[in-house]
Order: structure tokens, then sequence, then C-alpha cells
């Protein structure tokens, strides 16, 4: 039958001569690359020792952020949460009470704050939707860990160490 | 035989024993790092500096593991394959010249366990013994993988054996003698039997490759087809004696390739040096040279290993009979046609 | 000479074992050692060259063969072939002749004046060399004649019918 495109095209394989056939110069050209590489640098970053430095824009680890004062920014309004596509944010909000204006910004503050970082994507839309500039994607990357519940990051892990410190 | 006799040779077969044993240990290492190093990576580098206990750990690991043996399989020889595997890895070391007599007093001590006079034919022997371990090992498991690997090998191991023994033939002719102790003695300063016999070297480099089931021709252990080839049901140290016996084989089989052909412990000016540095001194410099020459083939295997697919199975079948026996005995000829015209 | 008595007394014991071993793969494995037992009485005879060879092509070559044969057939007890009565009767007899022959030949053999060896060193490589290439060279190439036909049966015997139509794929 005819090809239709007339792009068709033959192919024969050719038989190989005798070099080809001897095998042993394919074989020594073969250690030759090999040797190559042995001499090479090894492109491994050995992980926890060396990191590999961060793009500007690298979204890892939540933070929570203070402000200038060394209060929580947060004020629980829930933006994160609702724009959360994982659905990896939940919290609780509660009253900031007398003598705690040092520790809260605002007058609602979340109580209760958690990332499950095994649903996290790392989208960075929480960012983009909070309101006070709050959470920030700024981290490191999310260590390992042997148990699903200790994935389950709270305000312990989340919040950035007071200013005075 | 006096008592210090007895004594020396006792110490001695101790101290192979024992180097056989971690330079095996260490060849796992070397192998990790070395194919690291080839693939632009850096290999095991957690245990101790640089890596330098992983063979410690992963021999822990092996012990530690637990030790199964398949309900249907015949326990005995189960237990006799991985034996008889390391057994006869171990006992190829007897008749290795490891370096010059050392002469103290006036008393000559050999570096050589026994020097008998059918040392090559002894190593030969004990080569063809050690596809006993594999095909008892795979056939008293009771798998097919294992079975399939076990007749592998043992098909393998007798193809490959011809012609290595063809190779030889015409070293013989070269050496006229049997005794590995003799052969290592006649190549004296830089009369290395590689100058006379280049083919003859490489087709038993070839079929040494083989018998101790390296890659390319390490088809009774080809996982993507069986699985884990012989050993597919060992586990625990059992599994690490037949990966020990691949690097004690592969340790033994270096050291007759740089015995037979590259001079063994013989390097150019050598009388030169002995007479400079005394005659304890010499002979264990010719015994590092020695060891040196046994490191670079075990180097060798591993280069080869990294850089080499496997080879097909009617291939491996093709390149040994159709190929590897009519040069060996065309090498024979040839090297018997120079030496009758030479004489 | 109770090294001897030793060995020998193994020998027979494995290749009793050979024999009444109910499963083959096992027989082979005896016959391995019995073989074995036969390379150091080769040893004890101060024949280096033979216990060396009987090593390497008895047991590292033929007996790896026989063992892989027997590993490729199917070993179940079902299809072991019942053998018919007369068959036994005729083995057993076959059998009792063949042993009233043995013991009459020892029998007539001078045990009491054992054979000496006019050269002790004569199993060595070169001494066999020498006399297998000079007094028994007609034997000795006749023989290589006789392994070189076996050879080309075998390969005929593998070797396909060029005149049968070829199977295409």
């Amino acid at each position: 039958m005819e090809s239709l495109s007339n792009k068709k095209k033959q192919l024969t394989v050719k038989p190989l001569n005798f070099w080809e056939r001897a095998y042993l110069p394919a074989i020594v050209s073969g250690l030759a690359i090999t040797m190559k590489h042995f001499f090479k640098k090894p492109v491994t970053i050995a992980y926890p020792d060396v990191k590999r430095e961060f793009s500007e824009n690298y979204r890892g680890l939540h933070s929570l952020k203070r402000d200038e004062n060394g209060a929580e920014r947060c004020t629980a309004c829930g933006l994160c949460a609702l724009s959360c596509p994982a659905e990896a944010i939940t919290m609780q909000a509660a009253e900031r009470q007398k003598g705690e204006e040092n520790l809260y910004r605002e007058e609602k503050y979340a109580a209760v704050y958690e990332i499950n970082m095994l649903r996290c994507i790392f989208c960075g839309l929480c960012e983009e939707a909070c309101p006070k500039e709050a959470i920030y994607l700024d981290g490191d990357i999310v260590p390992s860990d042997y148990l699903r519940k200790d994935f389950i990051y709270g305000k312990d892990k989340l919040v950035e160490a007071p200013l005075n410190q | 035989m006096e008592l210090t006799d007895i004594a020396i040779k006792f110490g001695l077969i101790i101290v192979i024993f024992l180097i056989s044993l971690v330079v095996a240990m260490y060849s796992t290492y070397a192998e990790r790092k070395i194919a690291a190093f080839f693939q632009d990576r850096m290999g095991p580098n957690r245990a101790g500096p640089g890596g330098m206990f992983q063979p410690l750990a992963d021999g822990m690991k092996m012990f530690m593991k637990e030790e199964i043996i398949p309900t249907n399989a015949t326990p005995f020889l189960f237990i006799v394959g991985p034996s008889l595997a390391i057994l006869t890895a171990c006992i190829g070391s007897a008749v290795i010249p490891w370096g010059q007599n050392f002469v103290i007093g006036d008393k000559i001590i050999p570096l050589q366990v026994t020097d008998i006079n059918v040392g090559i034919l002894y190593i030969f022997g004990v080569v063809s013994l050690g596809v006993y371990g594999v095909m008892i090992g795979g056939w008293a498991s009771n798998n097919k993988y294992s079975l399939l690997g076990a007749i592998r090998a043992a098909s393998q191991n007798i193809s490959y054996e011809i012609s290595m023994g063809l190779s030889i033939i015409a070293l013989l002719l070269v050496t006229g003698t049997l005794s590995l102790g003799e052969i290592a003695q006649q190549q004296h300063g830089w009369h290395w039997n590689v100058i006379y016999q280049p083919v003859g070297f490489i087709l038993f480099l070839v079929c040494a490759f083989a018998e101790t089931n390296r890659t390319p021709f390490d088809l009774p252990e080809c996982e993507t087809e069986l699985v884990g080839g012989y050993h597919t049901e060992y586990s625990s140290m059992k599994l690490g004696f037949y990966l020990f016996a691949e690097y004690i084989n592969m340790f033994i089989s270096s050291a007759v390739m740089a015995t037979l052909y590259w001079g063994g412990y013989n390097y150019p000016g050598m009388d030169w040096v002995t007479a400079h540095v005394g005659p304890v001194i010499g002979p264990l410099i010719g015994t590092a040279v020695f060891f040196a020459k046994i490191f670079a083939f075990i180097f060798f295997f591993m280069w080869v290993r990294w850089t080499i697919p496997r080879f097909r199975y009617d291939q491996l079948m093709d390149l040994g009979w159709k190929i590897l026996i009519p040069l060996a005995i065309a090498n024979i000829v040839v090297t018997g046609i120079v030496i009758t015209l030479l004489n | 000479m109770s090294t001897f008595y030793f060995i020998a007394f193994l020998s027979i014991f494995f290749s009793i074992l050979v024999i009444s071993a109910k499963n083959p793969v096992h027989s082979i494995l005896y016959l391995i050692l019995t073989f074995f037992t036969f390379t150091i009485h080769y040893i004890l005879m101060n024949a280096q060259f033979l216990a060396i060879v009987n090593f390497i092509v008895y047991m590292g070559a033929i007996l790896v063969l026989f063992l892989y044969t027997l590993m490729l057939i199917n070993l179940n007890k079902e299809s072991e072939p019942v053998k018919p009565f007369m068959v036994k009767i005729a083995a057993v007899f076959g059998g009792g002749i063949l042993a009233v022959a043995l013991v009459s030949s020892l029998k007539s053999l001078g045990v009491s004046d054992p054979v000496v060896l006019k050269n002790p060193e004569l199993g060595l490589v070169k001494n066999l060399g020498k006399v297998l290439f000079n007094e028994f060279l007609l034997p000795f190439e006749v023989s290589s004649v006789l392994l070189l036909s076996a050879m080309v049966g075998a390969v005929l015997l593998a070797t396909k019918d060029p005149k049968e139509p070829k199977v295409t794929i």
C-alpha cells in the first residue's frame, strides 16, 4: 500500500563490520566514558549537611509573623483556611484579654492554629489571602517524621520566635 | 616437619584467610563507592568517616535479619549450598604465592601455603567445584526462579571452563610448569607472561568474569528475568555468604590473573631494590606490589560491571562456544608453532 | 595404611548411599562424595595429576551435567514408571552374575603380593606425559578419535535436518 503522507522511510539494518562484531573496541570506548565520569565532581548535594540555596519566591514551611512590637499579627479571620484548596488549615479564635496587648495585635486572635503538612500543597494561596500579612511560606522543607499526627503543626511550631530573644 | 614450621604455616593460613575476608568485606564497600563515582554520585558516607564502617553495618544487618528456611525447601541442602559456596571460595587461596621467600638467618619461609606441582589445576578444580554451591542452593530452594538460576550457573560455568582451560594450556606451553610458585619465579623482573600471551590473557580474563558470575555474565542472578536468581529464597547471613563468596572469588581470581599473567610479586628493578633494603623489606615490597596488582584487577572487575550491560543468554553461549573456544585453540596452535620455531 | 582403610570405607559407604538414596538428586550428591574419596585415593598413591583431573573432569564437569539433567526432570513420585516383575527378576539375576564374576576375578588375583611401582613418581605430570606420548601414543590417539566420533555424533543429533521445511515464525 502506498503511504498517504509520502513520509515513510524504509530503514535498513546494516550488518556489523568486523570491529563492531569483535566487541572489544566498543567495550574499551565504553570503559573510557565511564572512566571520564569517575573523575567528575559528584552532582549530589549531601542534603542535611549541605543545603542548596532556595530561590527568592520559594514556598516552604509556613510561619506566623509578629509585628514590630512582637505581637502576633494573626486575627483568626479564617480567610487563609477559606482560601486553602487542600483544606489544610484549621483555627479557633479567641478574644484578647486585658494585659495581653503585647501578645496579640488585634482584639481577636487565634487560640489554636493548625496546618496539616501532609495535606498542604504549598500553593501560597493562604499567603495571598491574608489581609494582615500574618502568614508567609518562607521556611525550610518540611522535615520527615514517623507519625501522621506529628505532621499537624500547631502554633508552637508555626509562630515566629519573639523579637527580644 | 618441625613444630615451628607447622606454626608458621598455620599463621600464614590464618593471615591469608583473614586478609581474603577483609578484602571481600571492603570490596562490597568499594563496589558501592566506585559505582557511585562512575555515576557522578557520592556513595555511602554515613557510617564513619567517608562511610568506612559501612561493611560492618551491612554485616551486622545480615546477622540480625530473620533466618527463613522455606517450608518446601530441603533444609539440609538449603544450608549446605551457601556453606559450600564460601568454602570453595576460601580454599582457592592455598596455592597462590603471595611473595618471595623470606630468609631469616638460615631459615627460609615461603609466602605460599603449599606449592603443589599441579597448582593451576588445583585452582581450576576449586573453581569448577564452586558451581555446586550455587546449584545445590538453587535446587534446594524449591523455587522455579532459583532452579533456573542454578541451571544457568551450571551451564555457564561448564561452557567457560573449557575456554579457560584451553587458554591456560597455551600459557603452560610458555612456562613449562604447572606450579604457581615456579610460574611466579619465572616472571622475574619484567618478563611477565602477558607479553608472551596477550590473547591468552584476554581469554582468561573473559572466562574469569564468567566464572565469578560478574557482570556482563551475571545471568544466574539476573534480576529482570529471575527475581533474585539462585538466591531468591535466601535471607540473612546465608544470603550474605553467597554475596561474600562472590567477592572472595573475585579476589582469588584477581590474584590468579596477577600471578599467571602479570608477574605476581615481580616488578621491574626488584633486584636493585632488594639489594638496597635487605632480605626482609624486599619481599614485603614485592607482596605490596602483588596486592596493588590484585586491587587493580578488582577495580577493573567493578569498572566493567558499571559499564557493560548483561549479555542475552544465547549471546553468552555463542560467545563461549563459537568465539572463545576456537580462539583459544588457535592461540594454542600459534603458541606451539612459535615455540617450536624458536627452539 | 589406616588412612587408606578409612577412605576406602568412606568410598564404599557413600557408594552404597548412592544406590539406596530415594531422591535421585541426593544420590548424585553422594556420587560426588564418592568421587571425592577417589580423588583422595589417587593422592595417597602419589598420582597427583590423575587426582586433580578426576577432581576437575568427574566432580567438576560430568557430575555437574548429571545434576543439571536431573534438576530438569520432574521428580514427582507419581511420574515414576512402575517396572514389571520380570524386569526386576532379570535385574537381580544380572547383578548376581556380575557379583560372581567380580568375586572370582578377585580370587584369581594374587592379593598377597602387592604391585610395586618401578618409579614411584610415575603419577606426576612430567612422567605421565612422557609415558603417554612415547609408549602409549597409539592408544592415546585412538581414544581421542573415539571422543571425536562421539562429539560428531552429538553435533549430528543436535543439528536440524536441512531437508525439513523451515518453520517460519
